[in-house]
């Protein structure tokens, strides 16, 4: 008796579902990402009154046509934010590691140290707000990929506010105590309050778009490029190799979270005239305010210089909104 | 007749993006589907670009990553950091 063992090739009738096939094609598989994210809310119930208000587009003077045109380039959902998180969170925990085992903290100069101490470590409330700002746009916000990528972003502001307190551990030898003076300079110094005062007028802004441009773009386009460019430079005289080891991650991570805040303002901006000049408005407003903040901070850092890095800081961000096509580059000038 | 190349590669999410990033970047090739698999064809030459890979990805994708996800190629392979050629010499 002969048997032919036949492949029998089964074509599924479907590669995914309907609403993504709505989007891309009925023949197209789809990617995890657009699975997870694309028209997940509900876009009919939980709406208004008397039921639950729970997605509202009207909650931002932001007008879409379609909610989602912000497609997070790193195209970021639980598995692949996770595997990507735990790649930094490794090369962090790597570069502390090293820098403890070897007490490279011993060989910086004291008062370098405690420079570092007064500028890095109340940055840990910062983060926290913006982990709630982050929380806030996740809740209020409208469409799933930018809420569902809101809420990554604030996991990963808690984070950093947790490997800035790993830090503080080490700079008060195991103890908290400078994590305890940082709290009282955070509350008391003079040269913090502005940057306070700004987290907590940001903590009560309603508009989440607003909060989006407010945090993400503003105040962390001045923090960011602050701590790992210029300050990070101030620490190099004190030879201070150890911390710039162990804040390379705040680069790493500013980076890539820029190449999603990018692709949303650019979305936005694109989308009408209107949406464009709200940005702006925005932009200006929360600009004043997060230059006013971090000037104290420079001055504490560079002294003389910090005015100076300040403006080129704000100069390089103004750009990047032009380039994004959410400024006027005659704005520029002004 | 220009010879065929071929590459057969898994259908997993990495897959499915260099399947993509292939079938765009070589007008000629022609996918066919498997079960669980998915077999390229190509006369003559065809050409993986970690460029249009890591895009479609949404993160740097090395093109040696490439051997996490082919089952099987046939032709010659010349490989460097920007592309994953397979040829016939």
């Amino acid at each position: 008796m002969n048997i032919d063992l036949k492949a029998e090739a089964i074509t599924p009738r479907r590669h995914t579902f309907s609403h993504i096939a709505r989007r891309f094609g009925v023949d197209k598989p789809a990617s995890r990402y657009e699975e997870a994210t694309y028209d997940v809310q509900p876009m009919v119930n939980f709406h208004y009154s008397p039921q639950f208000e729970l997605y509202d587009p009207r909650r931002t003077r932001i007008v879409m046509n379609d909610w989602y045109v912000f497609r997070d380039p790193r195209q970021f959902y639980y598995a692949s934010y996770n595997i990507s998180r735990a790649a930094m969170q490794q090369s962090f925990d790597d570069a502390v590691n090293f820098v403890e085992k070897r007490d490279l903290i011993a060989s910086v100069a004291p008062e370098g140290r405690d420079l570092f101490a007064a500028w890095l470590l109340p940055l840990r409330h910062v983060e926290w707000a913006a982990n709630m700002n982050c929380q806030l746009i996740a809740d209020w916000g409208y469409g799933t990929q930018i809420t569902s990528a809101a809420a990554f972003c604030g996991a990963d502001r808690l984070g950093i506010a947790q490997v800035i307190s790993r830090i503080g551990l080490l700079l008060g030898q195991g103890t908290e105590s400078a994590l305890k003076e940082a709290k009282t300079q955070w509350l008391e110094a003079d040269v913090w309050q502005p940057m306070r005062r700004l987290a907590e007028d940001q903590l009560v802004v309603h508009d989440w778009f607003e909060l989006y441009v407010a945090q993400l773009i503003v105040l962390d386009g001045y923090i960011y490029p602050l701590a790992t460019g210029a300050f990070d430079r101030a620490g190099a005289a004190h030879n201070g190799a150890a911390f710039s080891m162990m804040t390379s991650f705040l680069g790493d991570w500013y980076a890539d979270n820029s190449r999603w805040t990018d692709a949303v303002i650019k979305a936005a901006a694109a989308e009408s005239e209107a949406n464009r000049i709200v940005l702006g408005e925005w932009f200006e407003r929360w600009s004043v305010r997060a230059e006013e903040a971090v000037r104290p901070i420079a001055a504490m850092v560079l002294g003389a210089e910090g005015d100076a890095a300040v403006d080129a800081v704000g100069a390089r961000l103004r750009e990047r909104m032009v380039g994004l096509n959410a400024l006027e580059a005659r704005e520029m000038a002004a | 007749m220009t010879k065929p190349v071929s590459i057969t590669l898994q259908n997993t999410q990495d897959g499915f993006a260099i399947v993509e990033a292939i079938l765009a970047d070589n007008p000629e090739a022609k996918s066919n589907p498997f079960p669980a698999m998915t077999k390229i064809d190509c006369p003559g030459r065809l050409e993986i670009r970690a460029d249009s890979v890591s895009e479609r990805l949404g993160r740097d994708w090395d093109p040696q990553e490439i051997h996490l996800s082919v089952i099987s190629l046939s032709g010659s392979v010349d490989e460097d950091d920007g592309v994953f050629a397979i040829f016939w010499r």
